[in-house]
């Protein structure tokens, strides 16, 4: 239950129910960040609604006093389009993850973000099945080991990032887990973004993938892999910053040490209209074990969904007027018996 | 073609009355037969027809000319009198082209008159019509009154001038033949054009040229029966006595669309549509994506289970929600449809039933979906069924479907098929003040529901309808899903106890509607009959034909037929069980058959035959009489 006035705390989005992943799974860590984010953006929890479909992550609605709807395996965003589009008053996230989002329900996901529909969707990346115990995801890593592919997995991995920038997504931002700060401040941007916003957060499954974000996560590790995107920034990373992004001739992205580098180090934009630079940065990393960008990609403004419906709709009533039954129905020939 | 009275006028050709006629128009994929088709309905209804029509084209959109796969026809029955069935065998027949004639000569009657486009007969068409001798000269069509007419030169011929002036070149002024066509028929059967003019001009308005070309080529046509001594009749079909009121002709899928619309102002709901196209339904979306000043929002989503998906957003947001589509896109949705049986919201989903199985006959009609609707889901997920009998009654359908949805929260299927989706009859518009006040069957929860906070799953004792509290009510936050819930709380549930409560509560939140409906309107004029049909859905006009016809030859006969499926209506059992036989024909392989023996033990005599066509009132007639009165009409 909640008030309808004065501020709202972590408490006023946190719903009674016991939360039942595993202990030390990565998932505790995003929905503690969640839950204290949502009064600080000023959320109000009525008029919020969480979406998720099916996997560990997609419970996530039932630890949110919010609105929420549980569906069902991958169509999570095309539930919460029906929701945005003739919803427009609401906040409506999307909780899926890499077997959810990008598997099964991949259709939807890239649809929901080529039309920019208002959704902001958190896709919980943990590199394997967990709910069904431990089966390669589309973004295990080429030739990982795992119940289903003893002998090493033959797909090619989808990066999350790629694919989003790919069909235009207007808000492409990745991060970390248990790295609160980075989330906190990437998830703060998606919430003021007007328009699809789409976060891959690299989500420890510590039962059957433990340690896949090790490079990025772990300390000792971290401070030589973790590329911070920072808008307006020279893109460098390193415990010194001693290596740097530079663009190469053919379009792709490659690492130098700085010094190297000069002044083709490449300065963030996430403002850019055209995908092509952050689609290419994006590349830097097939799978988080080296070096790795995260932070805003990229964030655009262009129409959203439901405005758009809503302005044929207005223009609609203006050059027809407004719906009337009788006169539609008889509309066309009529003739009268008498 | 049932004759009245012959009269001659002066300075007319013989005028014969009659009380009805059928004609089928029949030709290339591009040869405009549905156009002409529809021209002629609605000249028909302006003349005070009762009228019914079936339109048949091919699924592929423009198969190789002249051959057989490429005809497609338009079939009208129109009449003095009510009538129920597009007509079985026509009385008119016009080929416009040697595959056209070898696909329908034989349905034509006896005695019937063949219109044929002879500048169409020539070797390389009849040799893709697969006519190794001209038919014409073999003597294959004498039981018919044969008419040549060279409809493509006549065509030319009477727009020489405009293809001179440059207004249109040869291949355009081709195209008018439809319209020649057009004005002979409607010549033959003393049917003003003008109302066709005034449409091509409008049509045509931002090229008066093509429009002028073709008023030309319809009036050539009406000139060329007025003048040629060929036709020795013509005909007159009068205005049939329908009830008082304001008509017009709709088609099946246009009557599903205005009746979602209706229940959207009915309900003061805004209307949301999501749907991904499909034959034979993909018209409905097209006419509510015109009717956007309804404040309707239609979203064509990236397949069919983002379609439902959407509807189920949308309900849960408080819009009437509806999807539509047809069996292969419903099988998809299955999955989704079980969502929406869990979390109890209100939508519609329409299945515009076409040939199975898989991809099937797309562009042909088939009941055979009804098992599909009431089983095809995993779990025990009951949603109700309600079908559409006629064109126009898609309007009432979708209607009584949205007012289910909205009272008892649930799921609806809306059960359409592809004749009525494209068939065409009269209409008598109704009164909107009339339509039922769907504001009073349901209202959004505001206020918590128990000392214990919300309750998202406690019902209303009497439909045991959930709740439907929208997001943006503060205080009401809640989470549904498709994990079983606990009846009341709707917290996710594991406990068998409740898990079998739950099920049996979505059994009986179904059944309880059936305690709300009209008693079954059994059709039995005499009183006495010890025979009934019951059929559902699109048979209705040709069972309905048939038992007036075994009337007329003095056999007692009844008649009821069923608007919902399910539930199945309280006094369906004791109404069965009253008649010594009762008779089911459907155009599947024995659904409804199989369903109303399991409930009510009575042997029901089921009659199953899928063509693709809708049944034709004889056939029906000879099956009622064999099982019925113990032999062959």
């Amino acid at each position: 239950m909640t008030t309808n006035e004065g501020k709202l705390t972590k408490k006023d989005f946190t719903s009674d129910r016991e939360v039942r992943w595993c202990p030390g799974c990565g998932d505790y860590a995003i929905l503690a960040t969640v839950q204290s984010l949502l009064p600080e953006v000023g959320a109000r929890p009525e008029s919020t609604v969480f979406v998720s479909g099916i996997g560990c992550s997609s419970r996530f609605p039932y630890y949110m006093d919010t609105y929420g709807i549980h569906s069902i395996h991958g169509r999570a965003p095309a539930v919460a389009t029906g929701l945005a589009i003739s919803r427009p008053d609401l906040d409506v996230w999307v909780v899926t993850g890499d077997g959810d989002g990008l598997s099964i329900g991949g259709n939807h996901l890239m649809h929901a973000l080529r039309r920019n529909v208002n959704l902001k969707i958190l896709l919980f990346n943990n590199e394997i099945y967990g709910l069904t115990k431990g089966q390669y995801s589309p973004t295990s890593p080429l030739g990982s080991t795992h119940k289903s592919t003893p002998l090493g997995s033959l797909d090619r991995p989808i990066n999350p990032v790629s694919l989003a920038l790919g069909v235009e997504a207007t808000y492409v931002a990745r991060s970390i887990d248990t790295d609160r700060k980075h989330l906190s401040e990437v998830l703060r941007g998606a919430y003021e973004h007007r328009g699809s916003a789409f976060v891959e957060i690299y989500q420890n499954c510590n039962i059957f993938n433990d340690g896949a974000f090790a490079a990025v996560k772990d300390k000792g590790q971290k401070e030589h892999n973790q590329i911070r995107l920072t808008d307006g920034e020279p893109i460098t990373f390193g415990p010194d910053n001693e290596r740097a992004v530079v663009a190469e001739a053919d379009g792709s992205m490659s690492i130098l040490p700085t010094e190297e580098a000069g002044d083709r180090v490449v300065v963030h934009d996430p403002a850019r209209d055209e995908p092509t630079t952050a689609f290419a940065l994006s590349r830097l990393a097939l799978n988080p074990t080296g070096p790795t960008p995260i932070g805003i990609f990229r964030d655009v403004d262009r129409p959203v969904y439901d405005e758009l419906v809503r302005e044929q709709i207005d223009q609609a009533r203006s050059d027809q007027g407004e719906g009337d039954l009788g006169s539609l129905l008889e509309g066309g020939n009529i003739w009268d018996v008498v | 073609m049932s004759d009245t009275a012959t009269e001659n006028r002066p300075g007319d050709r013989e005028r014969v009355q009659l009380h009805s006629a059928v004609i089928r128009f029949a030709g290339d994929s591009g040869d405009g037969m549905q156009l002409t088709g529809d021209r002629f309905t609605t000249q028909s209804a302006l003349a005070g027809n009762d009228l019914a029509t079936l339109p048949d084209f091919p699924a592929e959109i423009r198969a190789p000319a002249g051959t057989l796969a490429g005809v497609s026809s338009f079939q009208l029955h129109f009449s003095d009198k009510d009538i129920h069935t597009p007509g079985d065998a026509p009385d008119v027949l016009v080929a416009m082209n040697p595959a056209a004639l070898m696909k329908h000569h034989e349905a034509l009657k006896p005695g019937g008159t063949l219109i044929l486009n002879t500048d169409a007969f020539s070797e390389r068409n009849l040799q893709k019509a697969g006519y190794e001798d001209d038919p014409r000269e073999d003597g294959s069509l004498t039981d018919f009154q044969v008419h040549e007419v060279p409809v493509t030169d006549l065509t030319l011929r009477a727009l020489e001038g405009h293809v001179e002036r440059g207004e249109l070149n040869k291949k355009e002024a081709e195209r008018c033949k439809n319209m020649l066509a057009l004005g002979l028929v409607s010549w033959m059967f003393s049917r003003s054009v003008d109302e066709t003019e005034e449409w091509l001009r409008s049509k045509f308005r931002s090229k008066p040229e093509i429009a002028d070309a073709n008023v030309e080529a319809l009036r050539a046509g009406w000139n060329y029966g007025e003048t040629t001594e060929a036709f020795v009749f013509h005909y007159e079909v009068k205005a049939a006595k329908l009830p008082p009121g304001r008509y017009r002709n709709i088609t099946g899928n246009q009557a599903v669309a205005y009746g979602l619309i209706a229940a959207s102002v009915r309900s003061k709901l805004p209307l949301f549509y999501g749907s991904y196209p499909i034959t034979p339904a993909s018209d409905i979306l097209h006419e509510l994506a015109k009717q956007k000043n309804f404040g309707v929002q239609t979203f064509q989503a990236e397949d069919e289970i983002a379609a439902i998906g959407s509807v189920i957003g949308a309900s849960f947001g408080g819009s009437l929600s509806v999807t539509a589509s047809s069996g292969p896109g419903i099988a998809l949705k299955t999955e989704a449809m079980g969502l929406a049986v869990a979390t109890e919201l209100p939508m519609i989903i329409v299945n515009v039933m076409r040939g199975g199985p898989s991809t099937g006959l797309p562009t042909k009609t088939e009941q055979s979906d009804l098992f599909q609707v009431l089983y095809g889901r995993n779990g025990e997920a009951p949603i109700p069924v309600v079908a559409a009998e006629s064109p126009a009654d898609g309007f009432d359908a979708a209607i009584e479907a949205a007012r289910i949805a909205l009272t008892y929260r649930t799921p609806v299927v809306l059960l359409s098929d592809g004749y009525l989706a494209n068939s065409a009859e009269p209409w008598l518009l109704p009164d909107v003040a009339d339509l039922p006040d769907l504001t009073q069957v349901f209202e959004f929860t505001t206020e918590s529901n128990s000392d214990d906070g919300y309750l998202p799953y406690l019902r209303d004792p009497e439909t045991l309808a959930r709740p439907w509290a929208l997001p943006g009510t503060p205080g009401l936050e809640h989470r549904i899903g498709g994990l079983e819930k606990d009846d009341g709380s709707g917290h996710i549930s594991y406990d068998p106890v409740n898990h079998h409560a739950m099920t049996q509560v979505r059994h009986d939140r179904v059944q309880r509607i059936a305690d709300d409906l009209a008693p079954l309107a059994v059709d039995d004029p005499s009183g006495q009959a010890d025979v009934l049909v019951v059929g559902w859905g699109s048979t209705s006009g040709p069972i309905r034909a048939a038992c007036e016809q075994l009337r007329e030859k003095g056999r007692d006969v009844a008649r009821v037929h069923l608007r919902h499926l399910s539930p199945l209506p309280n006094d369906l059992d004791d109404l069965l069980r009253s008649y010594g036989t009762v008779v089911c024909p459907e155009n599947n392989m024995g659904q409804l058959s199989t369903l109303l023996r399991a409930r009510t033990l009575v042997d029901i005599k089921g009659y199953h035959r899928v063509t693709g066509q809708p049944f034709a009132s004889d056939e029906l007639a000879d099956v009622i009489e064999q099982h019925g009165f113990g032999e062959q009409a």
